[in-house]
């Protein structure tokens, strides 16, 4: 197992956020997570990569015991994270974005004595490629659109070599054409990384679940499943009816 | 082209500061309190290279530079005032504390007797400050306006405590009756000079190794930083290390500037180090022109050349000038005087309109 996740609890001013008893993750596994908006997914991968503190549970990384660590340890371990709202470096330029997420020391003295190497260019113009960013590697990050911003933050998370990435809506905002390129992405990279991937739209959902997807409602695990299975269960319909979500016409 | 641009500048601005001005002056063209005036300029312009690097590069607003600033000019007086008590004999202890009935030096003016001691001092202290004072804003995620409400706070209450005589650091007169420093004596013409072409010469050395730094990737980080704290440390950087570092740098910057001023003022007061102080110097590098190291110096140099003429011509109204100069820049160059200069030549060439202001505006949305 990759992850395992047992009894994770937490809660915001007294309403439960979050409270899942079981989920597992085995390696190189591409896992999608549905649910409607509160659900508690977000606040989830909060919780893996460091960023919220849970009340109480338990998650094991690669055997190793992930709560407690700081942002900076578990970047470290292998779990690396992309944001809802793209969070890049806009002042930077493209190509120091991802240099600096080069997976490499990164401590002041290795940071103030770094000369380039060719290995290193040649990852980064690989993964540029990979991602739809070479020919904009000069240009300033905060220039770029929307898609391509998102692309940028993806290749800053594959760049540091994660074991585990957590994408965190990673179409939103992205034209029918976008979207599909960027689930191509995310199963080539399944090949090689672990992903958990959160979403909305059940398109793209249905492009990229090819194996189980999880849904939660409320905090709480409802069903885990393929994508059909998942689609004619009635609870989760109901779930997404009861909530009048406009993604119901897509089921 | 960018490179040999620069070149240019750099040897337009050593042939008038380094051999125009000195050589004038051995002639006889240029009044000694004139570079002694510039000497002191270079000074506050080292103290603008630390704000830049903390505030413009890493987006930290420290608003105690000028205490660091006054940390070094006290170590430097308090080695000329407790050398010079020495040297003319008696108990060896400064006259303003013999007329506070103070007759043994106090154990903490002891080390600063010896020069490079004084030195060593002047640059440990304000790095000790900024390490154990950062360490503890840093560590708890203190950022923005609080970050500048409490180094403001930090030098206030600096400010009270070198104001008191009990701190035996000469009260509200501060330290001054400078007469030699290392056998030299700093009324003579020469020694100005000499500290004029020194302190010129640390603010290049200064410049230049910021310059590097902000150059490596060290200053990416830093940059990174300033655009996204939470990306940098989710790729892996531990910010408060570097935050530290560079709140270090820009201490230690700002205490060497300290040092090469105090002689050359003849003068260290706590008045140097009260809010007010520390608030001018973030605002030369805001009109300089924030985020360049280049906008730093000339802002540091324009505004106290600036200041030196109207005090003189118009000695009531210097606040409203510099407050005119500040909401102008605010409105129509937030690039600064360097911008506005780099604006002005792009519209002189005609060749290439200035477009850079998309990248600006997008990163203030995001």
């Amino acid at each position: 197992m990759l992850l395992s996740v047992q009894d994770l609890s937490v809660s915001f001013g007294g309403v439960h956020a979050l409270n899942l008893s079981h989920f597992t993750l085995r390696d190189k596994e591409l896992r999608v997570i549905i649910g409607p908006n509160g659900a508690g997914k977000s606040t989830f991968l909060d919780i893996l990569c460091g960023k919220t503190k849970p009340d109480s549970g338990k998650v094991l990384f690669n055997e190793t015991p992930v709560l407690g660590k700081t942002e900076v340890e578990i970047a470290n371990l292998g779990i690396g994270r992309k944001f809802q709202k793209p969070s890049v470096f806009p002042s930077l330029t493209v190509y120091d974005n991802m240099l600096l997420a080069f997976k490499m020391k990164k401590s002041i003295l290795a940071s103030l004595f770094f000369k380039p190497t060719e290995e290193i260019d040649t990852r980064i113009r690989e993964v540029a490629v990979k991602v739809g960013l070479i020919t904009e590697l000069k240009k300033v990050a905060g220039e770029l659109s929307h898609g391509q911003k998102q692309w940028l933050e993806i290749a800053i998370v594959v760049l540091q070599d994660p074991k585990l990435m957590l994408i965190d809506e990673p179409a939103a905002g992205m034209s029918d054409e976008e979207t599909e390129k960027t689930g191509e992405l995310l199963m080539q990279l399944a090949r090689h990384h672990g992903i958990i991937v959160i979403e909305h739209d059940m398109k793209f959902v249905e492009q990229i679940a090819k194996e189980l997807v999880t849904v939660l409602v409320r905090g709480k695990l409802l069903v885990e499943g393929s994508f059909d299975e998942i689609r004619n269960d009635q609870r989760v319909i109901d779930s997404y009816l009861g909530r009048a979500n406009v993604q119901l016409e897509n089921f | 082209m960018e490179k040999t641009k620069d070149y240019r500048l750099y040897l337009a601005f050593v042939v008038f500061f380094l051999i125009l001005l000195p050589v004038g002056n051995l002639l006889g063209f240029v009044s000694t309190n004139t570079i002694s005036l510039w000497g002191r300029y270079f000074c506050f312009a080292i103290v603008a290279l630390g704000v830049d690097l903390i505030w413009g590069y890493t987006g930290i607003l420290s608003m105690c530079q000028a205490f660091f600033f006054c940390l070094g000019g006290y170590a430097v007086a308090m080695h000329i005032v407790s050398a010079g008590a020495a040297a003319s004999g008696g108990s060896g202890v400064p006259d303003f504390m013999t007329w506070n009935q103070v007759d043994t030096l106090p154990f903490f003016w002891v080390p600063f007797q010896s020069f490079g001691l004084a030195i060593l001092l002047g640059l440990l202290i304000p790095a000790a400050f900024a390490f154990v004072f950062g360490y503890f804003i840093f560590r708890s995620r203190i950022k923005g306006v609080y970050m500048a409400i409490i180094t403001q706070a930090l030098a206030l209450a600096m400010w009270l405590l070198f104001l008191r005589n009990e701190t035996m650091l000469g009260g509200t007169n501060g330290l001054t009756d400078f007469k030699n420093l290392l056998g030299l004596s700093l009324s003579s013409g020469n020694v100005k000079l000499g500290m004029y072409v020194l302190s010129l010469l640390v603010l290049c050395g200064a410049y230049f190794l910021s310059k590097k730094l902000v150059g490596s990737k060290f200053g990416k980080v830093l940059q990174a930083i300033r655009d996204s704290e939470s990306r940098t440390s989710y790729t892996a950087y531990r910010v408060l290390d570097y935050k530290l570092a560079i709140f270090m740098i820009s201490a230690l910057l700002a205490a060497l500037a300290g040092m090469l001023y105090a002689p050359q003022t003849g003068i260290i007061t706590p008045g140097r180090m009260d809010v007010k102080a520390s608030v001018e110097m973030v605002m030369w590098v805001a009109l300089g022109g924030r985020g360049k190291l280049k906008g730093a110096i000339l802002g540091a140099l324009t505004v106290n050349f600036l200041y030196s003429i109207c005090t003189s011509l118009f000695p009531d109204s210097w606040l409203f000038i510099l407050g005119f100069l500040f909401v102008i820049t605010v409105l129509y160059f937030d690039k600064g005087f360097l911008g506005a200069l780099e604006m002005l030549g792009a519209k002189f060439r005609k060749n290439k309109p200035a477009a850079r202001p998309v990248a600006e505006t997008e990163t203030l949305q995001s």
